[in-house]
């Protein structure tokens, strides 16, 4: 437990991926007075799109920014996410989950783990401890059941 | 405004596909403590919460942005049932998957099948969550002894 696997631990790239995660939440929040948490930009644009209402202009900006961003990735390398198989079971239950979870907890990792944290919110503590542990719980049982 | 959520959305996604989060098997890597450990997501996530930490804390003590859009922050302060229970329940979703949100929605042009069925799910969870919320808010309100109290959270508030 908490040995270090140093052939998959990527330090550098994730230094910096993490550097262009924290600045473009910051933008956003002191540029636009927005939370860049991607459950709710998603959430909230569908519950506009469900009441038959148009979602935020800025929350559409946003999603088109990432989805751009993936498309312009995806041209020059292949996506990291590209290639990896699970159950199909899983997925559909997980993606359950996580969809419930986000909206019940108002925020995920984005908004929560990055927003909240940054923001020295207790609330957002709360999410990102509890999270971690059931993730952690999950995942260690999951593997241990199916590999 | 839009010109600034789109510059942002495109960071935030260039972000979140260097940082490797994108590949559920690194967010399980972490998850999965039992196994070889992967700490990238831990310096990952403390990384951006540093980096976003001093535009946060200025932008919470404004009342508008730099762009004058009004600045009205979510509270920090109460954590409610609906918080833990929600949180407990993403991260079961988290860790059967190693994907959430942010990567999902990253990961959509790879047009890999099982990145689209895990989002199509949580979108079909959202949507039910939506639908599920507004159905209860309904029923309330067509319930015969109606009263104006509102929840009270488990902390009280400052």
């Amino acid at each position: 437990m908490f040995t270090i696997d140093w052939s998959v631990f990527t330090p550098y790239s994730a230094l910096a991926g993490g550097a262009l995660i924290g600045a473009a939440a910051g933008a956003l929040a002191l540029g636009g007075g927005k939370i860049a948490g991607i459950s709710g930009i998603l959430g909230g644009s569908l519950s506009d799109a469900l009441a038959a209402r148009r979602p935020a202009s800025w929350r559409l900006s946003f999603l088109v920014g990432v989805l751009a961003a993936s498309v312009l990735w995806a041209l020059s390398i292949p996506l990291p996410g590209a290639q990896f198989e699970a159950p199909w079971g899983l997925l559909l239950v997980g993606g359950l989950l996580v969809g419930v979870g986000a909206r019940l907890s108002s925020g995920c990792a984005s908004g929560h783990g990055v927003c909240g944290l940054a923001r020295l919110s207790r609330r957002s503590l709360a999410a990102v401890a509890t999270f971690l542990s059931t993730g952690i719980v999950t995942a260690v049982s999951v593997h241990a059941l199916l590999y | 405004m839009n010109k600034l959520a789109f510059f942002s959305g495109l960071l935030f996604g260039l972000g979140v596909l260097l940082s490797g989060m994108t590949n559920p098997d690194k967010v399980l890597g972490f998850l999965n403590i039992a196994g070889a450990w992967d700490p990238s997501l831990l310096l990952v996530l403390v990384t951006a919460v540093v980096v976003a930490f001093v535009p946060m804390q200025l932008a919470q003590r404004r009342s508008k942005a730099l762009l004058g859009e009004p600045i009205a922050f979510p509270d920090t302060r109460s954590i409610t049932s609906r918080l833990l229970l929600g949180s407990a329940v993403f991260g079961i979703g988290w860790g059967m998957t190693g994907l959430c949100p942010g990567p999902s929605l990253a990961s959509l042009a790879s047009l890999h099948a099982p990145q689209w069925l895990f989002f199509a799910s949580m979108m079909a969870g959202m949507a039910g969550f939506e639908l599920w919320q507004r159905a209860a808010a309904k029923s309330s309100q067509t319930a015969p002894l109606q009263t104006n109290r509102k929840a009270a959270p488990l902390t009280a508030k400052p």
